[in-house]
């Protein structure tokens, strides 16, 4: 299910979370509201962990994760590094990195198996990325933005990017990530696809402003509805078929 | 009412021309699209937004059924025809909140005329959310509705159109300063209010539609003439219930009867409080005030129009009576005060020169310009006739000279001919010529006469006095423009407001060379004449062409 949802009247969300399969991190606001509507529907499966990076909200810009593990800037604090050790399951490694570019929610889009980053971002991160998230790493951009994890999200069911996406991009990101891509928008028509939404394998939460059709294409394309898969998934599998055999 | 929406985002083409744009779906109601700044399809994207917002669709425009003309608020009335440039800016002025958006194209739609609708498509452009621009295209229909304008309302309630006059009068026997008057409110334009500018006995008369611009003439010609005035008014309607008075204001503007070459003798408390000058001076100029200088004690003095009027005086000989001497000796004594030196100056009558023997030795202020063999005007005072009121009151009798030279002159002829400037006048209108005419009839003179030599005294005067030039406009006439007007001078003058030539029939004497030293109005100091025929309305048209000559020579 895809639930919609604000941070303190804001519809970027993305900004303010990490959703990954096996955690999920939220900043901490003025109110409960928003962690509310994340425990409400993950709290059975998964920890749902308050925290702060470097002392800011914007913990979804900041901070990259999945599955296996969550990659920090160098700028957070002992302290808030240690919270989010002791909060995480034990099978998640965290890890600060030394990266310039220490938005690493902006330069870095994964999911458990792969990742795209920023075509700047340092080999040793880059190896460190490899490490921690367990992923295989490429290095990309979408639609003419280097800025991957804020122009699209994906997970390991499927992928939303940047709607100035050309053709050709779309199949050979989607034959790169293994995962089917569709163009699309968040929030009444933005393009800034991974700030405004977040999502996992089975739940994805996005801004308050989505419409109801942004949200159907949303819930088809990441799967989230039981397993029927949609005339998009059709016109992938033979690219998929293909690129398997 | 919703024509057309364009979406405008070549600058999103242009960056990813490289390869096919996947389609997406538009964020509202999923139909597949090219993707463009604002993610949405067209027709969503315009119920979303409506940029003529705030534009209304519907207006009154007024319309005066009697002049034809629209109301352009909040007080001018414009004529315009149907479907005219002139009438769509007044329609688009009507038109509120096109501020925010950018007008892109503006039309009539025919309608017919008896439907008293007028429909005007605007195209217009507006930002929507980011770097999305939408253009579209609307009809804004004007219902046209009567209503009377102020003139018309004036004349159906048959009230004059004037609320207010000024009175310019001036107690002398010339109308030189009227002349001169008249070619400063022409390059001034100081009298473009005015409803209608009559002519009488010793002034002008000026009508205005409002009290305020009396005033500002009033202002005006305070500052070029040495005046006094008075105003009264008289109450034409009152109504008690509003509280509402209405009136006429009249304002007798008075001129100083001073003027430029007039010999006075100076009040005893006015000699004294300017330091003793004269008390037998000449006025060597007026403008806000009067400029005296004492001839023989070459000494100037500045009278402003505020001390003239607690002192009034008349001249005792004025430069009708100026007689013309011939210069045949000259000896300056290298006093000098401003441009004036003094001499001691032998002179014989021009009339005496072979005649008589009689000189005269003078000390006059013009030994800066005389030389001998010229010729100079001059007051003949041992014979003339004056009222002894006005030399009395003198505690130390003084002794009057014999005679006072006031200023080089050349030899008669007929100037006008050569000429090669002339003014522009203003469409005056003579005044019921009963005064005139009686006068005329009793075989004083003919008034038009009369009036063209006054002219001519006027016109020659500028062209010797570069300093009075540089107040006035004058014109360069072309030959045909001077031919027409030598052959109906009168209706010219009379009925025209375009730069007319005035040549008086005056003895003509074609043996005569023009060397005699006359200065010559520099060909640069003219500017080019401007033939605006008036325009058909007539009432508006009064006085424009002199200012447009004048925007010219800025340029």
């Amino acid at each position: 299910m895809a639930t919609r949802c604000l941070f303190e009247n804001s519809n970027e969300i993305g900004v303010f979370s990490v959703l990954t399969n096996s955690y999920c991190v939220v900043a901490i606001g003025g109110s409960e509201n928003f962690y509310s509507v994340f425990e409400a529907e993950l709290a059975e499966h998964v920890p749902v962990v308050h925290a702060s990076i470097a002392g800011c909200r914007v913990v979804g810009r900041l901070a990259v994760g999945n599955k296996n593990g969550l990659l920090l800037p160098n700028s957070t604090t002992d302290q808030e590094l240690l919270h989010l050790r002791n909060s995480l399951p034990d099978s998640v490694k965290v890890q600060r990195t030394e990266e310039r570019l220490s938005a690493l929610g902006n330069c870095v889009a994964a999911n458990d198996y792969v990742a795209l980053t920023h075509t700047d971002l340092d080999r040793e991160t880059e190896e460190l990325v490899a490490d921690v998230l367990g992923v295989e790493v490429l290095r990309h951009s979408i639609a003419g933005e280097v800025l991957v994890g804020s122009f699209c999200n994906f997970t390991n069911q499927g992928g939303l990017v940047h709607p100035m996406t050309t053709l050709e991009d779309l199949d050979e990101l989607s034959s790169l990530l293994q995962v089917p891509l569709v163009a699309g928008t968040v929030n009444r028509g933005s393009e800034v696809i991974g700030a405004g939404m977040v999502a996992n394998d089975w739940s994805a939460f996005c801004g308050l402003d989505t419409t109801s059709t942004e949200l159907s294409l949303i819930e088809s394309v990441f799967k989230l509805r039981d397993a029927r898969p949609s005339a998009l998934v059709n016109q992938m599998r033979g690219s998929l078929i293909d690129q398997l055999s | 009412m919703m024509d057309g929406v364009e979406q405008l985002s070549a600058e999103e083409a242009g960056a990813f021309s490289s390869g096919t744009l996947a389609t997406i779906a538009c964020c509202l109601c999923g139909t597949s699209i090219e993707p463009n700044p604002s993610n949405m399809c067209v027709s969503c994207l315009r119920a979303q937004v409506d940029i003529t917002e705030g534009i209304p669709k519907e207006l009154a425009i007024y319309y005066c059924r009697n002049c034809g003309r629209y109301l352009q608020p909040p007080k001018a009335w414009i004529a315009a025809e149907l479907e005219s440039p002139e009438l769509l800016t007044l329609c688009i002025k009507r038109l509120k909140g096109l501020s925010r958006v950018k007008l892109v194209d503006a039309g009539f739609r025919w309608t017919e005329p008896h439907s008293r609708r007028i429909n005007v498509r605007l195209t217009i452009q507006k930002e929507v959310f980011a770097r999305t621009i939408l253009q579209q295209e609307f009809i804004v229909v004007y219902t046209v509705l009567y209503q009377q304008c102020d003139a018309c309302k004036r004349d159906a309630a048959k009230i004059e159109a004037w609320q207010a006059v000024v009175q310019a009068r001036q107690k002398v026997d010339h109308k030189r300063t009227f002349y001169y008057l008249e070619q400063l409110l022409l390059k001034h334009g100081a009298h473009q209010d005015a409803l209608g500018i009559k002519e009488t006995g010793d002034g002008i008369d000026f009508y205005f539609a409002n009290r305020s611009h009396a005033v500002k003439l009033l202002a005006f010609l305070g500052d070029v003439v040495p005046l006094r005035h008075k105003s009264s008014e008289h109450l034409v309607t009152h109504d008690t219930h509003n509280n509402t008075y209405n009136y006429k204001y009249s304002f007798s503007a008075e001129i100083a009867p001073v003027c430029r070459d007039d010999l006075v003798v100076l009040p005893p408390k006015l000699s004294n409080s300017m330091g003793g000058i004269g008390p037998l001076v000449l006025v060597s100029r007026v403008s806000a005030s009067v400029s005296l200088v004492d001839p023989t004690a070459v000494r100037t003095a500045e009278l402003p129009a505020s001390a003239f009027w607690k002192t009034p005086f008349a001249p005792i000989m004025t430069s009708r009576a100026l007689t013309e001497y011939t210069v045949l000796d000259i000896e300056t004594t290298g006093e000098t005060a401003g441009r004036f030196a003094a001499a001691e100056v032998t002179v014989a009558r021009s009339s005496d020169l072979g005649v008589n023997d009689s000189t005269v030795l003078v000390r006059s202020h013009l030994g800066h310009v005389l030389h001998i063999g010229d010729l100079v005007s001059g007051y003949d005072v041992r014979s003339a006739i004056y009222n002894d009121s006005l030399v009395a009151g003198h505690k130390a009798s003084f002794e009057l000279p014999d005679v006072v030279l006031v200023r080089k002159t050349y030899p008669r002829r007929n100037r006008a001919r050569g000429r090669k400037w002339r003014l522009a006048r203003l469409a005056v209108e003579m005044a019921d010529d009963d005064t005139r005419v009686a006068r005329g009839a009793a075989g004083v003179r003919d008034p038009a006469t009369r009036d063209a030599e006054q002219r001519e005294v006027f016109l020659q005067e500028l062209e010797q006095d570069a300093e009075l030039r540089s107040n006035v406009n004058l014109y360069r006439a072309d030959d045909v423009a001077a031919a027409a007007a030598a052959t109906a001078p009168d209706a010219a003058a009379m009925t025209d407001t375009t730069p007319v030539d005035v040549a008086p029939e005056a003895a003509v004497d074609a043996d005569e060379d023009d060397v005699d030293g006359y200065p010559e109005v520099p060909l640069e100091e003219l500017l080019d004449a401007l033939d605006i025929s008036p325009p058909a309305g007539g009432e508006d048209g009064d006085g424009e062409d002199g200012d447009d000559g004048g925007d010219d020579a800025d340029a």
